[in-house]
């Protein structure tokens, strides 16, 4: 029995936060993640930290993934951090993609985003950092 | 004389295979159009010159839209920009004018472009971010200030609340007392593609189109000089598709606004002329050419042979072109300077009336002045220095790219017949066919460059690390802060009883069928804010929710 098969059925909802439309990039990432064996619920467009939240508790998910490719980064996803804080489900852990610069990827993982994925990086480790608990592999 | 010729053919084809080296099989272009290794003059047997080429500046205008092309003026270097404040893009415009650049091109920021004003907490952290921001007439007061609009053309990248910012041009022109007759530009207020790819919809995709074709009509009646939309593939490529899908879907695009506008009562001559095009060029050169020189042909007939038009103006597709963002990798960024340098070569070989090229930092932020400097000497570079302006269409006439160019051509016919039998464009964004169709190219492209059937270059291949850490761009906080106390201000100052008559009025309107021009140019010149009108509108109008599927 390869470790693969005794894995935990992780579950992750992704997002486009913020008011960009770009969503080319959640999309192929929620597929591969999909067909992968990751039980992905994409919440769509134009999600507001709140709804990100609240949807997360409400599906129980092990981790948020959202995608921004507006500037609004370091506006958006500390929020996100900080209501996850308020309600108690720190447990849910948060990872994210689009256009980041270098110096706001290192200063959200400060905060507590586990990984910035940005534009180039393969598919296969985006879901080997799943499959590994949500580290890099 | 044929029978000799393909014994050679033959003797060829078996030194081909017979070779130490084995050739590789199943070449194709990016998007899957399977490649012979060589063609000769039997894959364009029965191919007629005048049919398919023609003339530069002749029906179909394969070749180009002008006798001349561009011996007799190159393209046009159209970067586009802006961020921050009213204020300060004013400032770099008119840098800009100063150094003889004689067009403007707008780029607003997402609160904008989404209709909220700066000081609504949905807009929080985007303020002034993407573009500039613009509230109410004041900052486009602002932003033009000191510009004499008779003098420049302006291009607006803005779609869903495209009509507000036409209508608070007209009305800074106005008070500069220029007429509306006398102003040039374009707006983009190609709503079509924001369902299918670019997804800043606002409104359900009737009133929508109702707003377009308003746009369409007052400039047709009152401004010669404006290009009321700017059918765009960039944005479809960009999220995915193949190339012949982006042909397809922007000339099917085109198509429904024509029908649309024809349906208003007007007549065809009157408002195709002033359509323009805007296309993506990526990294799959021959490709690329093939795509711009079909869409030429496409065009002309469909607009010719469908629709009666019968000004040559109107079978002309004039079409910018950008360099395609998606190409670019975050991983040894300087790379990204030698991929928008081929991918404006094929824009050129494919005879583009304008071209911006993507700086090699976008990938990361806004591009730096170097960054952008870089991305517009390598414009200049290949206007002045290569040679390509010296001959019109260099490729015409190559065995490859006209088959190539016929391929595109079928290709998209392929898709028109489809989108016909599902019932049209409305039908098509509705039930999810283009999402699903771009979202599939997407996931293929992905799937290639994974299993390494496709390289990029410090990707997949000749990685050596990150390479250089490149600076960025920044927007401080300032400038949301300084917009939100702007907003405030115009809302406490301007008489707000005119504001809701004016905004009453326009929501009557809307309920009708009267073109809502006029009542947006009353509304604006309230200092109605562009969020206030956009809330007007969709009380109406409702507000649109896509089918979800990845």
């Amino acid at each position: 029995m390869s470790a693969r098969d005794t894995q935990k059925q992780w579950r992750v909802l992704t997002a486009k936060v913020g008011l960009d439309g770009h969503d080319r990039g959640v999309k192929v990432v929620s597929r591969a993640l999909r067909d992968a064996g990751v039980e992905v619920i994409y919440a769509g467009l134009r999600q507001t930290p709140e709804m990100v939240v609240e949807a997360a508790i409400q599906e129980d998910v092990d981790a948020i993934g959202v995608s921004l490719h507006s500037g609004a980064h370091m506006t958006l996803i500390p929020r996100i951090l900080e209501l996850l804080k308020q309600r108690n489900a720190t447990d849910i852990v948060v990872f994210g993609g689009g256009i980041i610069p270098q110096d706001d990827a290192r200063e959200l993982k400060k905060m507590g985003v586990v990984e910035i994925f940005g534009p180039g990086t393969s598919l296969q480790s985006i879901i080997d950092f799943v499959n590994h608990g949500f580290k890099a592999a | 004389m044929a029978l000799r010729r393909k014994t050679a053919y033959e003797e060829w084809a078996a030194r081909y295979r017979s070779g130490k080296l084995v050739p590789k099989e199943n070449a194709t272009t990016m998007s899957g159009v399977p490649l012979q290794p060589l063609y000769t003059p039997e894959d364009l047997e029965g191919w007629s010159y005048e049919e398919k080429l023609g003339y530069p500046g002749e029906f179909p205008y394969t070749r180009g839209v002008y006798p001349s092309m561009y011996r007799g003026q190159p393209w046009t270097i159209r970067q586009f920009a802006g961020y921050g404040t009213a204020e300060e893009t004013n400032r770099r415009y008119k840098f800009l004018l100063s150094q003889g650049q004689a067009g403007l091109s707008v780029a607003f920021d997402m609160p904008t472009l989404m209709g909220y004003d700066s000081d609504d907490p949905l807009a929080a952290g985007e303020v002034g971010h993407c573009g500039v921001a613009i509230d109410s007439l004041e900052d486009m007061e602002t932003l033009f200030q000191g510009i004499r609009l008779d003098q420049i053309t302006t291009s607006m990248t803005i779609n869903s609340p495209a009509a507000i910012l036409y209508a608070m041009y007209i009305a800074v022109g106005e008070k500069e007392g220029i007429s509306p007759e006398k102003l040039g530009g374009t707006l983009q207020n190609d709503i079509l593609k924001e369902y299918i790819a670019q997804k800043e919809y606002i409104f359900p995709p009737e009133p929508s189109m109702r707003l377009v074709v308003d746009t369409i009509v007052f400039a047709a009646r009152h401004m010669p000089r404006w290009n009321a939309v700017s059918i765009s593939g960039y944005h479809i490529r960009e999220a995915g598709s193949t190339a012949t899908q982006e042909l397809a879907f922007t000339l099917a695009d085109g198509m429904a606004y024509v029908e649309a506008s024809v349906k208003a009562g007007l007549k065809v001559d009157q408002f195709a002329p002033r359509l323009s095009f805007f296309f993506d060029s990526h990294i799959d050169f021959f490709e690329e050419i093939a795509k711009f020189r079909a869409a030429r042909r496409l065009w002309a007939r469909l607009m010719r042979d469908k629709y009666g038009a019968k000004d040559p103006k109107s079978w002309m597709l004039r079409f910018h072109t950008q360099t395609a963002g998606v190409s670019l990798t975050r991983q040894q960024v300087e790379n990204n300077i030698s991929r928008t340098a081929y991918e404006a070569m094929a824009a050129v070989l494919g005879g583009t009336n304008s071209l911006h090229t993507n700086s090699m930092d976008e990938v990361l932020a806004l591009p730096t002045e170097r960054a952008a400097q870089i991305a517009l000497r390598t414009q200049q570079v290949l206007a002045h220095e290569t040679g390509v302006t010296n001959t019109i269409d260099p490729l015409g006439g190559s065995y490859f790219v006209e088959q190539l160019t016929d391929e595109m051509e079928r290709g998209a016919q392929r898709y028109f017949d489809e989108i016909d039998a599902q019932g049209g464009v409305l039908r098509c964004i509705e039930n999810g066919f283009f999402q699903r169709e771009i979202a599939d190219a997407a996931f293929e492209f992905e799937r290639k460059l994974e299993a390494n059937e496709r390289i990029i270059v410090g990707v997949n291949a000749y990685k050596d690390g990150e390479g250089a850490e490149v600076p960025t761009l920044r927007i401080g906080p300032e400038t949301e802060q300084g917009q939100v106390r702007r907003v405030k201000g115009v809302k406490a100052r301007r008489d707000n009883t005119s504001v809701t008559n004016r905004l009453e009025e326009l929501k009557a309107a809307a309920r009708g069928r009267d073109n809502l021009m006029p009542l947006l140019l009353n509304c604006v010149k309230a200092y109605a804010t562009e969020g206030e009108i956009m809330a007007a509108l969709k009380e109406v109008f409702g507000i649109y929710r896509e089918p979800i599927l990845f």
